[in-house]
């Protein structure tokens, strides 16, 4: 089993009191491949990853990381992995090339290897030209390229990323992607969470977290196909009143407002939707036009947040 | 009334973040507390019961009558005895005995003679308060004597002030400074910096790192070590070529004491950052050390004036051997080894601080 899998979790638990932050979690993350967390904040993401890192010991159950066990093993693991933070955790009065220096020393890469290894990051993640800059004075992609460059000096089997992506231009998001692929192109497992669904949706793996509990698993599109509910477009002139409308009628899990658009997720057993969205409608007099429309990941997150919208695994 | 409605916001504010503080609420009470208490109780300027060496090489009853009149006096008690006049110097000279007395053989004679001083006070005078103590004793006159001696006669006593005959205050206060100096700078500078790591998140990236507890906190404490040697030399050049302070004793025990004294410093500095949360509250902690240590270390009052819960307390403070090993050294001339009780003292402070600081940094964040 560990040699599939870089990570396997049964029963992660962590309670702060009487919150209960994670709540019987079961992963199993293939290795090469790159897992998202989705879910909003406080559903558990940071938690998680910290229990996998050995930051935080489980109230319950256990997981097994690169096959060591947590709890137990944390330290062994340390030298495997990398963790780049939520928050920019460099020395902000430290050059770009002393940071790097600083954790490769870290992770006792030798001597004389050292500096190939960090001409080689500075390359890879366009810093070259700031080398000598201080940390602190960094926009927020270039911090974040480089909080990547130092979590992978030591080219760790398994990343964990905690909201990479929260203080970046969407530019340089797409540009972080394209190094995570790579990354994971050469053999390193990549556990990412966030609350973008765009993100969500590069993932090989992902698990939808609400309220500390795994919501729903899979692969993306298999997660699309797995909905169990209708997806109705809709175009109006007043959206607000038939959203609200709408909200009310039986049937309807949820109503997603986009510019002039509403998406209506609504439960399998309204036989025609379309018809249904019209009678609701009628009597108010609401110009609209609707249409079914395929499931997107923001539609699988609403119906898996809102109940057990999702068919069994296949 | 709008503005007063904003005024009763930000103080309602204000009391709301401050009830939550609990340690600036600890402080608000703690701080007098401790103040009072040291001044009213510790604080002494009216030494008495120095610790005292008698050397009686009469041995008759009149001499006895003068040691234990001496000691009735309550300026002294008696802790030492001592054969000659030398023991008395060394015994000074280690600091174990503030005021030594000695009585000639022909202590009789003298007295009865009446032209020259009967007994020797040898007085450690770095302290210019204990100096100011022991000289009461020069009025003294002995209980047999009721007879009021003529003006003209020589007194009962010599007085010998040792290590600041000139009795300048820069030469006693110097050296103890140093201890104030750095157990300021010490404990503070290493208090914060861990704190400042944790404050802006450095430490959660570095405890997902191989590095141990021991290496993180011995490599952050070294450069202050070599800033506090720094510090010590700033010093010791100052009080030479400003104030004249003599150096008795050898260079290399002045820095071998401030080595253990800074790494003691060090290692409580390391406590109390895994004690506090913010930077301030690092302050604020330092703070709460310092102050019993200026105040009852020996530095600003003597030692042997204080009552017996407060010298037990301040035993436990790292200045108070400090301020006896640097005294000890620079004015008196001892050597390291003749002062090895207070520098073990200073490495047992070190290593169980140290631990304790080692065991309560957690690797883990909860």
């Amino acid at each position: 089993m560990t040699g599939d899998y870089a990570i396997t979790a049964r029963g992660l638990t962590r309670r702060f009191g009487a919150l209960t932050a994670v709540d019987h979690v079961d992963l199993a993350i293939a290795r090469a491949t790159i897992y998202g967390f989705l879910g909003p904040n406080g559903s558990g993401k940071s938690t998680t990853i910290r229990m996998l890192c050995g930051l935080l010991t489980p109230s319950e159950g256990e997981a097994e990381v690169l096959g060591h066990r947590i709890p137990g093993e944390a330290e062994a693991i340390k030298r495997k992995i990398g963790y780049m933070t939520q928050r920019f955790s460099l020395y902000e009065d430290l050059t770009v090339r002393e940071n790097l220096e600083f954790m490769a020393d870290i992770y006792g890469l030798a001597r004389k290897s050292v500096r190939r290894r960090i001409d080689q990051l500075l390359e890879k993640y366009n810093l070259a030209d700031r080398e000598r800059q201080w940390a602190g004075t960094l926009s927020g992609g270039q911090k974040q390229r480089l909080a990547l460059a130092a979590v992978t000096v030591h080219e760790p089997e398994l990343l964990f990323l905690d909201e990479p992506t929260s203080a970046v231009d969407p530019q340089s998001r797409r540009d972080f992607w394209e190094t995570l692929f790579e990354l994971c192109e050469k053999g390193t497992t990549i556990l990412v969470s966030t609350h973008y669904m765009d993100e969500a949706e590069r993932c090989h793996g992902l698990a939808i977290l609400d309220r500390g509990r795994v919501a729903a698993d899979g692969a993306p599109q298999e997660l699309e196909r797995r909905i169990d509910a209708t997806v109705v477009e809709m175009e109006t002139g007043d959206s607000r009143t038939a959203r609200r409308l709408l909200t009310d009628l039986p049937g309807v899990l949820g109503v997603t407002q986009l510019g002039m658009r509403l998406r209506v997720l609504l439960d399998r057993s309204v036989s025609d939707p379309l018809a249904a969205i019209r009678a609701g409608l009628a009597d108010r007099g609401l110009r609209f036009d609707a249409r079914l429309t395929h499931p997107s990941l923001e539609d699988v997150f609403v119906a898996a947040t809102q109940g057990r919208y999702l068919k069994a695994k296949a | 009334m709008k503005g007063l409605l904003r005024l009763f916001a930000v103080l309602r504010k204000e009391v709301r973040q401050l009830r939550r503080d609990r340690l600036t609420f600890g402080m608000i009470v703690g701080i007098p507390l401790l103040q009072i208490t040291l001044f009213g109780f510790a604080i002494n300027t009216d030494v008495r019961n120095l610790s005292a060496g008698v050397a009686d090489q009469a041995n008759t009853q009149l001499s006895r009558i003068l040691a234990a009149d001496a000691e009735a006096s309550q300026v002294v008690g008696m802790t030492r005895r001592a054969e000659t006049a030398e023991q008395l110097e060394t015994l000074l000279r280690r600091g174990e005995i503030s005021v030594g007395i000695f009585i000639p053989a022909d202590f009789g004679q003298r007295l009865a003679a009446r032209d020259r001083p009967a007994a020797q006070l040898m007085i450690d005078g770095s302290d210019p308060l204990i100096l100011a103590a022991a000289r009461q004793l020069a009025g003294m006159t002995l209980r047999y004597d009721t007879a009021p001696r003529p003006a003209a006669e020589a007194p009962l006593f010599e007085i010998r002030n040792y290590y600041n005959p000139e009795r300048r205050s820069a030469v006693y206060i110097v050296p103890g400074l140093m201890g104030v100096i750095l157990t300021m700078t010490m404990v503070l500078f290493t208090a914060v910096a861990i704190v400042r790591e944790r404050e802006r998140g450095n430490l959660e990236l570095l405890i997902n790192t191989p590095v141990r507890n021991l290496e993180l906190m011995v490599g952050k404490i070294i450069p202050y070590v070599i800033i506090g040697l720094i510090q010590v030399s700033l010093i010791l050049l100052l009080g030479v070529l400003l104030f004249h302070v003599p150096i008795q004793g050898r260079m290399i025990d002045i820095y071998l004491a401030a080595l253990a004294f800074i790494a003691a410093n060090l290692t409580i500095g390391l406590v109390i950052s895994t004690l506090a949360q913010t930077q301030f509250q690092a302050m604020q902690t330092t703070f709460f050390f310092f102050l019993p240590s200026i105040l009852i270390s020996g530095f600003m009052f003597p030692f042997d004036g204080m009552p017996r819960a407060a010298q037990y307390i301040a035993e436990l403070l790292p200045l108070t051997h400090f301020v006896r090993l640097i005294r000890g050294i620079m004015l008196r001339g001892a050597e390291l080894s003749e002062l090895l009780p207070e520098i073990w003292a200073l490495m047992a402070f070190m290593l169980v601080t140290l631990s304790i600081a080692v065991r309560r940094f957690k690797k883990r964040l909860d």
